[in-house]
């Protein structure tokens, strides 16, 4: 269970989270929507210690991550999957080998082992004969197919998803959404995801939250969420510019 | 008057800061570089890239560098009826000072530059962050073997530099301005000692140091965008240049 309690984070005068108070339930899909630039990212990055707070603690099991040292952070990051928005394959490398490099890197399993277990995950997600590309060779849609498949390769707990439709079209965003379903499905983790697509989004997830002014608004599953008689939780849904959401 | 001195105070703590940082990544870096497992391909790899792939640019300013010597000193030591120490001129100067030096700025220009742009763009597309978030640390994985495979690659590449360098100078001197062959191979064997080899060698080594700690530190916390990339080569060719040049002195001083 991850459970994050009363985060404050700033760049430099700009404050971003303001007190963030959350609990994401375990083996369910959490979908934490917003606008452009309220923080979701920021938000993700702390789950994960890839960011540390300026104030507030993020639990996972238990485990306060942000005053963990390095050693013991890296273990608690051992049970993370990360979609990231760009996908951030490493681009030195084939698809195949993105997807088998946590695996060469932190278990010991054989290339006999590898070369069986990163083709079936390849399969999963749809890109069963682009292991010998690059990822330069790749589409945005293919890129985040293949970032999916390396963050699934070493079936983590908890797997965190960045924007994972910004930038696709609605056919392919439709099929990334339908490849979490699925994916979940199979493998049962928690899933934390960040989007603006709505309303597709909500039928992912089973809970939604709304971040806004650097505060979770609201975390109830999407039917709830969508009649929310929250202002701006409305406001937000129907993609009004006047209300107690700030446009910049 | 009151805030002159608190933002000179403040620029001033900035400098301070930003230098420890620095100076931690390095010890990171090296630190982590002794821990197990050894990435022995990527330092294979990276000794390809710092080495071989800056062999031609090394070569052919070893031997333009070489021929302006020998061009140089004959005209210097003609003043002196002194033309038949081209050789021991030429060969003390490369040995010493501009092998290492030039053979240093070639690689920061060629390799130097590239690690930072290629460091800041895997920052910049979050690349840098997915070996943080897959549990495996960049520090590890990026800059300890560039900077083993530097230290490797660097007295090699200044060595080739001074064997090319003595041959321009040969060309010229020999070939062009007919100093005789036999002086100015007999004066480099009468003068140049052990130790003019050996501090060449601690040159080259400190300097690759250098190259690869200022310049994946810059390309490593570049910050995430276009520009951020540009400045942060920029920065780190000019901090490398002057680094190199500064510990030259010091160096010198010491070994002289």
């Amino acid at each position: 269970m991850i459970r994050v309690a009363n985060l404050y984070k700033s760049f430099h005068s700009q404050i971003v989270l303001n007190g963030v108070n959350i609990e994401f339930a375990t083996g369910k899909i959490t979908t934490i929507v917003g606008t452009s630039g309220c923080g979701k990212t920021v938000l993700l990055k702390h789950l994960n210690a890839l960011l540390l707070p300026d104030k507030g603690e993020v639990f996972v099991d238990s485990v306060d991550i942000t005053k963990l040292g390095q050693k013991d952070l890296y273990q608690i990051r051992s049970k993370f999957g990360v979609l990231f928005q760009g996908a951030a394959l490493l681009d030195s490398m084939t698809v195949f080998d993105n997807v088998a490099f946590p695996l060469r890197e932190k278990t010991r399993a054989s290339e006999s082992a590898i070369n069986k277990k990163v083709p079936e995950r390849l399969e999963q997600v749809g890109l069963g004969a682009m292991g010998h590309k690059f990822p330069a060779e790749l589409s945005g849609g293919m890129k985040k197919r293949a970032g999916l498949a390396r963050a699934l390769i070493m079936d983590p707990e908890i797997v965190l998803f960045d924007e994972p439709t910004t930038g696709l079209d609605p056919v392919l965003a439709t099929s990334i959404h339908q490849l979490i379903a699925r994916t979940h499905a199979d493998f049962g983790f928690t899933g934390i995801v960040v989007s603006h697509t709505i309303p597709q989004v909500f039928d992912i997830s089973d809970y939604v939250a709304m971040l806004a002014n650097g505060v979770v608004e609201e975390v109830t599953p999407p039917e709830i969420f969508r009649a929310s008689q929250n202002p701006i939780v409305q406001q937000f849904i129907q993609g009004k510019t006047e209300g107690p959401i700030q446009v910049l | 008057m009151v805030s002159l001195l608190g933002r000179i105070g403040r620029v001033a703590l900035d400098q301070i800061a930003g230098m420890g940082r620095l100076l931690l990544f390095l010890v990171a870096a090296v630190f982590q570089a002794f821990r197990p497992p050894a990435k022995i391909h990527l330092i294979i790899y990276h000794i390809k890239t710092i080495g071989v792939d800056s062999l031609s640019v090394v070569v052919l300013s070893g031997f333009f560098t070489g021929m302006v010597m020998g061009f140089q000193g004959y005209y210097s030591l003609r003043k002196f009826n002194a033309e038949s120490w081209l050789g021991s001129a030429t060969a003390l100067g490369l040995l010493r000072e501009l092998g290492p030096v030039l053979s240093a700025f070639m690689v920061t220009g060629r390799t130097g530059s590239a690690m930072a742009a290629e460091l800041g763009t895997m920052r910049a597309t979050e690349q840098i962050d997915a070996l943080y978030s897959m549990a495996i640390n960049p520090i590890k994985y990026l800059v300890s073997p560039r900077i083993i495979a530097s230290l490797i690659a660097m007295p090699l590449l200044t060595a080739i530099f001074n064997v090319i360098g003595i041959f321009g100078a040969y060309v010229v001197g020999v070939g062009i301005l007919g100093v005789s062959s036999g002086s100015f191979f007999s004066g480099m064997e009468n003068s140049v000692v052990f130790h003019d080899v050996y501090s060449g060698v601690v040159k080259s080594v400190c300097f690759g140091l250098i190259i690869t700690w200022i310049c994946c530190y810059k390309g490593f916390n570049a910050p995430p965008m276009a520009t951020g990339v540009s400045q942060a080569t920029t920065e780190s060719v000019v901090l490398s240049f002057v680094l190199i040049l500064v510990w030259d002195y010091f160096l010198t001083s010491i070994m002289l």
